[in-house]
C-alpha cells in the first residue's frame, strides 16, 4: 500500500505550493548565476561574488529550495512507480530503500554546500 | 479495405490476450469505428466483445483506445483516427480485462464514489426548487455534460498508477461540479476530503483528459479550480 507519511508535508496542498515556491527560489538563483557567466568572469570576480554574505545566504536558500523541489517531485515518481502494483511484494522495501538513498543524497548535497560556502 | 487490429482476450479459453486482424470492406464509408465494429461482430466473428448503447456519444458505453488515442467508438469517424488503412483498436487502458474489448470499472466508479457526487444541502426542500441565479447555473456548464465514459481517467498515467488513491479527471471534474453548485451547502467537507497527496495534487496537469474527451470538457481546469479553492481554504 502507499502511504502519504513520507510526503515532504503530509498534505497535497503544503507539497504542491512548496514545490512552486521553491522554483521560483531556484529560478531566481539561476538567472543571478547566469547573469555572472554571461559577463567575464574569472577567479577573483567569481570568489569576490561568493564572499558577499548575500550570496552565501542566497546559495544556502537555493540548496534548500533544491532539496525539498527534489524530495517532493522523487516522492511522486517513488510513489508511481516503485510500489506493490508496479513491482509486486518487494515493491514497499524498494520504495523505501530508494527514499532513504535520495535523502541521504540530498543531505550530502546540503553539508556539501555548506562546507564550500561557509568554510 | 481496412485492416482491423483487435485485442482479444477470453479469460476462460485464452492465455493471454492477443490481437487479432480482419480485413473489413467499408466500401470505401466513411464509417463510426463502432459501425466498423458491427461489421466485423456481424459478418466476421460473432464472439467479439464490446460495449454499447446509444451509438451517438450520450451514454459513455463504447469507450474504447483508437490508434493509440481513447475516444468513443460511436462518434469517432474512421477518417479521424485511421492512417494508412491500420486501425488498432484496444480497451480502454489501466483497467482489468473482463473480455475483448470490455474493461472492470469498478475502479473508476469507485473514485467517482468518492467525490459524493450528488447535491447535499440540509435544508428543507422548498416547494418547487432551489433556485439559481442565470450567472450561479452558468458556472455548471463544462461540468454537468460528462457522460462518464472514463476516456479521460484511462488516458492519466496518474490513474494508471494509482487509480485506488487519485481520484482522476472524470471524478474531480464531478468535484468542482458540486463545488461550484450556489446549492450545494458541504464545500467545507468535500475540500476536506481532497487536501492529501493523492486525491487531486497527483494531476501533474498534463492535460491527457483535455485531449481525449469526446464531450470537448477540461477536466484540467477544473482541478486547477479545485487548487486554488483548497489554497483560499488554507490562507
Amino acid at each position: 500500500m502507499v502511504t502519504s507519511v513520507t510526503s515532504f508535508s503530509r498534505t497535497g496542498l503544503s507539497d504542491w505550493l512548496i514545490q512552486r515556491v521553491t522554483s521560483l527560489v531556484l529560478l531566481a538563483y539561476f538567472i543571478v548565476i547566469a547573469y555572472q557567466l554571461v559577463g567575464s568572469v574569472d577567479y577573483t570576480s567569481w570568489r569576490l561574488l561568493f564572499d558577499q554574505t548575500w550570496m552565501k545566504v542566497f546559495t544556502l536558500m537555493a540548496a534548500l529550495s533544491l532539496v525539498a523541489h527534489s524530495w517532493i517531485g522523487l516522492w511522486s515518481v517513488f510513489t508511481d512507480y516503485l510500489t506493490e502494483r508496479m513491482l509486486g511484494p518487494k515493491g514497499n522495501i524498494i520504495r523505501l530503500l530508494s527514499q532513504l538513498g535520495a535523502s541521504l543524497a540530498l543531505f550530502g548535497y546540503v553539508i556539501w554546500v555548506v562546507v564550500i560556502i561557509w568554510s | 479495405m481496412l485492416e482491423v487490429s483487435l485485442y482479444r482476450y477470453n479469460p476462460e479459453t485464452d492465455e493471454a490476450p492477443y490481437m487479432q486482424d480482419f480485413s473489413v470492406d467499408t466500401s470505401g464509408r466513411d464509417l463510426m469505428v463502432l459501425d466498423v465494429l458491427e461489421l466485423i461482430k456481424a459478418d466476421y466473428d460473432g464472439s467479439v466483445t464490446y460495449r454499447r448503447s446509444c451509438r451517438e456519444g450520450v451514454c459513455g458505453s463504447d469507450g474504447l483506445n483508437m490508434n493509440g488515442k481513447n475516444g468513443l467508438a460511436c462518434v469517432t469517424p474512421l477518417s479521424e483516427t485511421v492512417k494508412g488503412e491500420k486501425l488498432v483498436i484496444r480497451p480502454l487502458p489501466g483497467l482489468p480485462v473482463i473480455r475483448d474489448l470490455v474493461v472492470d470499472m469498478s475502479l473508476f466508479y469507485a473514485q467517482y464514489e468518492k467525490v459524493q457526487p450528488y447535491l447535499q444541502n440540509p435544508s428543507p426542500a422548498p416547494a418547487i426548487e432551489r433556485l439559481q441565479s442565470p450567472e450561479e447555473r452558468a458556472q455548471l456548464d463544462g461540468l454537468y455534460e460528462c457522460i462518464l465514459c472514463a476516456c479521460c481517467s484511462t488516458s492519466c498515467p496518474s490513474f494508471w498508477w494509482n487509480p485506488d488513491r487519485f481520484i482522476g479527471p472524470a471524478g474531480l471534474l464531478q468535484a468542482y461540479r458540486f463545488l461550484a453548485d450556489s446549492r450545494d451547502t458541504a464545500t467545507e467537507e468535500r475540500l476536506g476530503k481532497l487536501d492529501d497527496p493523492f486525491s487531486v495534487f497527483r494531476c501533474h496537469g498534463i492535460q491527457n483528459c483535455v485531449n481525449v474527451c469526446p464531450k470537448g470538457l477540461n477536466p484540467t481546469k477544473a482541478i486547477g479550480h479545485i487548487r486554488t479553492m483548497l489554497l483560499n481554504r488554507a490562507t
